[in-house]
């Protein structure tokens, strides 16, 4: 067949790829090679707008034992241990097919951790959905959550915890965005690299279908009217299968049969070879024929491209094929030596005895185009002047009970966020808690983005992205050591928001620095635009902490009336870009607080050393919604009151309230302990005042005298989700 | 006490109730793969919660036909007790160890979240560190919890005492809001006729220690302790 220019557009190849092409084969590829060239340079996996931007992100720290080009990113957390984790996206195939779309993305990230030896131990999602008036939202968020604990709750992974917001820019992209914490021994860390020429090539898991090919194509690429059509394209999950190769994988693993392995994510078996080949400096031969196929007459472009869930690509030591295949045949999983490691740097087809593609590895994998795309910086915003509301006490009701800070408890309650019985802290809290299991060590896991902020200041975005997630981490009393990102943007080739794009990196990466809080994973979704409208710009981060001792962990919940609440960090009362100017002055103009990093770092740093030196009764991180949003939620987890007895002094009460400053924390002592922290907050240079009291009565008292009753909150604030899902 | 569990393609609960038993106990239980054709000589057998076969076509009816299901019965008709949790208990009512059925959730959704139960009776091995009525915060996860059976059934439940929970709410009435699934009568677990097989929804080896954040599912396990030895 003859490559026309149509055939080369359909591929999502420009001209000017197709030349570079022509160039590194020197000669023209047949169609089975273009297909190749189409997954591996696609955005999805070449990474080829972004890598320019992704090298000013700090990847280094004494306790990373390997940072961003694995399959996840590994920390040490002593005792042999280390945390192996990651966050991607599901974004295109989400919107498409809800379901389907949501449980493949779990299953795929799940895989990511477990190929490197890591048995997962939590699952997050941070979810982005449309205005909630918007026709098709209800739907999408049915079919996401149910996704989600379909496969998750199958597989046996707890899901504890992530996010879930609305805004209108998502109307026709949703963000769906899954994060796998697993633990390994830090000697037992698997890699995907192919080594050893003459060792085999080995297929394990599900067969290949015809199912979900050409989704890395079409996940870089904007929607249009059409993208409906497109639900071919997405793969369907079996967390049965998953549990099984989960289990099978890591058994496997107790021997040293294993060279590399990788799991066959996006494009399928092209870039789990051509990848493994490329780390290892190494070729592939497969015999295509050897590909255990769910269905007869496939060709090998359709089984190269295949994106069939629940398979992995191993390599296997000399001699080691029948202990590996008596492992997988245990767990009734296909396996089979499908090809050969070589030393000729190619990757080669060959089906039905011809040779059907032959191509250089270094061709797909580095020399994938990369672009410096134009990029524009986003203009500042002037601040409007956000009113007073009428009733602070109606305003607070209103915000506690609407869409974005409303309970979760209808998606919780729908994962199994228990199994394994290492959950310490549920969902609700500022992070999930799981034990690390048979020991006395906890992780905190919290994932964190403010878009909103991002959209109207991407650096300053980007870093108070980083700055929230340190500091959940920190309120539940955890050493923050790492994240993962999971970077959703709009359309690259507009400068616009290329220009969002380099700028919340900017802010990202000084956070990152400024706070000892490097990225080992992450992943990049770009094109999540509809006709030109391409969503808020959304970094996506995932943090994981380590509490050494299980008894420091920390909640938000009031708990001893009486005990004194102190405020740390300053007040400025900003309150232009906050969730109050949204949803109570129905404003989103204007630029998102400032972040001070280094203030960010030492009030951080002086509630971790209370939590762990003195101990806090209660904790809690202040964000969308400021001091009073805080406040309600901890005395809704705690079923108590609270009654404000500092004043706003010099700023107004709407402001005092619900400003949205950042690097600050609400901490609940024992009253006769209260001196003792505001002196050491003194010396530490750490803003404080003495807020008020819990008390046994059930309300809020604000300044000013008005009170509100926490039952009153609890209801608005429990009815938003299940009314909108029509279960009120 | 020596106990086993049987480890079914797709069980996700074999660990957490090995560890509750193990704390309890102080001795590891046997795991038992679904394809072996005997359980070995244990003073009880546990069929933990998951998923076994993905719950495909019926949950718990492919694993009621595994090879080591005959075995467990016949163990438990020469008086070996069992247990079974959650997903066991939807294998143990295809296999015939108990009656009824396990329907989909009347909400048509997957359900995790503690819930209260009454405990209906202390005059079993499974019950007895329990004190008939005690409210007990146990959590559940399931998406087929939904307990039905004919009338004549669920009245022989009744009348016999073989109702071991009910959900409840904070104050022991088992009313309709109280109930998490749409399970007939508010049960969340029943004993076999000679009360050797207990089977219920809620997870007690979820609640079994302090991190756990409640620990009224141990009493469970040092029943069975108690009882076996």
């Amino acid at each position: 067949m003859r490559i026309t220019p149509e055939i080369v557009a359909d591929h999502g190849l420009s001209a000017d790829e197709f030349a570079r092409i022509l160039h590194l084969l020197d000669r023209a590829p047949n169609l089975t090679e273009l297909g190749l060239f189409s997954a591996m340079w696609s955005e999805h996996c070449s990474y080829k707008s972004s890598r320019v931007w992704l090298r000013e992100l700090p990847t280094e720290a004494p306790w990373v034992i390997c940072g961003p080009g694995e399959n996840a990113g590994v920390i040490d957390i002593g005792d042999g241990q280390a945390v192996v984790f990651k966050m991607e996206s599901h974004n295109h195939p989400s919107f498409i097919e809800p379901y389907q779309g949501a449980a493949t993305g779990v299953g795929g990230i799940l895989r990511d951790v477990f190929t490197m030896g890591a048995r997962p131990i939590a699952i997050l999602n941070a979810l982005r959905f449309g205005d909630p008036a918007h026709p098709k939202t209800r739907h999408l968020v049915a079919g996401v959550v149910a996704g989600i604990g379909g496969y998750g709750n199958c597989v046996g992974v707890p899901t504890v915890g992530g996010e879930c917001t609305f805004h209108t820019s998502y109307d026709g992209n949703i963000l769906v965005n899954a994060m796998t914490v697993g633990i390994a021994r830090t000697d037992r860390i698997f890699y995907a690299r192919a080594g050893g020429v003459g060792n085999p090539v080995v297929y394990v898991g599900s067969k290949t279908g015809r199912d979900g090919i050409h989704g890395a194509t079409m996940a870089s690429a904007e929607f249009d009217q059409r993208s409906e059509e497109r639900r071919p394209t997405v793969q369907v999950g079996d967390p049965f299968t998953e549990k099984l190769l989960l289990e099978a994988c890591l058994e496997l693993m107790e021997s040293d049969a294993i060279v590399g392995i990788q799991d066959l994510g996006a494009a399928g078996l092209t870039s789990s070879s051509a990848e493994m080949a490329a780390r290892g400096g190494a070729g592939i031969e497969l015999d295509l024929d050897q590909v255990p196929l769910r269905e007869r007459g496939m060709s090998p472009y359709e089984i190269m491209l295949s994106e069939s869930q629940e398979r992995m690509l191993m390599v296997i030591r000399p001699g080691r094929e029948a202990d590996a295949r008596r492992v997988f045949e245990k767990w009734e999983l296909d396996f089979a030596v499908i090809g050969r490691v070589t030393d000729s740097g190619h990757l080669v087809l060959r089906h039905a005895g011809a040779v059907v593609a032959d191509v250089p590895v270094a061709a797909l994998v580095e020399e994938a185009p990369r672009y410096q795309r134009p990029w524009v910086p986003s203009p500042p915003q002037a601040a409007p002047e956000i009113a007073a509301p009428a009733d602070m006490a109606a305003a607070l009701r209103a915000l506690v009970g609407s869409p974005d800070l409303s309970s979760r408890r209808w998606i919780w309650e729908q994962y199994d966020h228990m199994v394994m019985a290492d959950t310490v802290q549920h969902p609700g809290g500022d992070a999930a808690v799981v034990r690390v299991h048979g020991t006395g060590k906890a992780l905190a896991i919290a994932t964190d983005c403010t878009p909103r902020y991002c959209a109207a200041d991407p650096e300053r975005g980007g870093a108070q992205a980083v700055a929230e997630c340190w500091r959940n981490l920190t309120a539940v009393g955890a050493r923050p050591l790492a994240i993962t990102d999971c970077m959703n943007f709009g359309n690259p080739e507009r400068p616009e928001v290329m220009g969002q794009f380099a700028g919340c990196i900017r802010g990202m990466a000084a956070a990152c620095r400024a706070l000892d809080f490097p990225v080992v994973s992450g992943n990049v979704s770009l094109y999540n635009e509809t006709s030109g409208k391409g969503v808020q710009p959304t970094p996506a981060i995932g943090g994981v902490g380590l509490l050494d001792d299980l008894r420091h962990v920390t909640t938000l919940a009031l708990k001893h009336p009486g005990d004194a609440l102190a405020l740390i960090g300053a007040t400025a009362g900003h309150l232009p870009c906050s969730a109050f100017a949204r949803t109570i002055a129905g404003t989103e103009a204007g630029p998102p607080p400032p972040v001070d990093l280094a203030a960010e770092r030492r009030n951080g740093d002086f509630v971790r050393r209370e939590i762990h030196d003195h101990g806090v009764a209660a904790c809690h991180d202040l964000a969308d919604g400021g001091l009073a949003v805080a406040l309600a939620e901890m005395a809704m987890a705690g079923s108590l009151g609270a009654t404000i007895t500092a004043t706003p002094g010099a700023l107004p009460l709407h402001a005092w309230l619900f400003g949205e400053d950042q690097g600050r924390y609400l901490i609940e002592v024992p009253a006769g302990r209260a001196q003792g922290l505001l002196a050491r907050a003194a010396m530490a240079g750490v803003p404080a005042i003495l807020l008020g009291r819990v008390e046994s009565l059930d309300s809020l008292t604000l300044p000013g005298g008005c009170s509100i009753s926490v039952a009153a909150l609890r209801t608005a604030h429990e009815a938003w989700l299940p009314a909108y899902m029509g279960e009120g | 006490m020596r106990a086993c569990v049987v480890v079914f393609p797709g069980s996700n609960c074999d660990r957490d109730v090995a560890v509750a038993l193990r704390q309890a106990t102080g001795a590891d239980p046997v795991m038992v793969w679904h394809r072996d054709a005997d359980v070995p000589a244990v003073d009880l057998i546990v069929l933990p919660g998951g998923f076994s076969y993905g719950d495909y076509l019926r949950s718990g009816a492919m694993a009621a036909h595994s090879p080591i299901m005959r075995s467990v019965i016949d163990a438990n008709r020469r008086g070996t007790p069992v247990l079974a949790i959650c997903n066991g208990f939807q294998v143990a009512t295809e296999a015939g160890l108990l009656p009824g059925v396990l329907m989909p959730n009347a909400h048509q959704k997957f359900v995790c979240r503690d819930v209260t139960l009454r405990v209906e009776t202390s005059q079993s091995i499974f019950t007895s560190r329990y004190t008939a009525g005690q409210v007990v915060r146990i959590p559940i996860a399931h998406h087929d919890g939904n307990y039905h059976a004919d009338a004549a059934t669920l009245n022989a439940l009744d009348d016999q005492g073989l109702v071991a929970f009910r959900y409840c709410d904070a104050d022991g009435r088992p009313s309709l809001d109280a109930n998490p699934n749409g399970a007939q009568r508010n049960i969340a677990g029943i004993f076999s006729r000679d009360r050797t097989v207990l089977g219920l929804m809620p997870h007690p080896e979820r609640a079994a220690e302090p991190a756990h954040g409640g620990t009224d599912g141990r009493a469970l396990f040092d029943s069975l302790l108690a009882a076996l030895g």
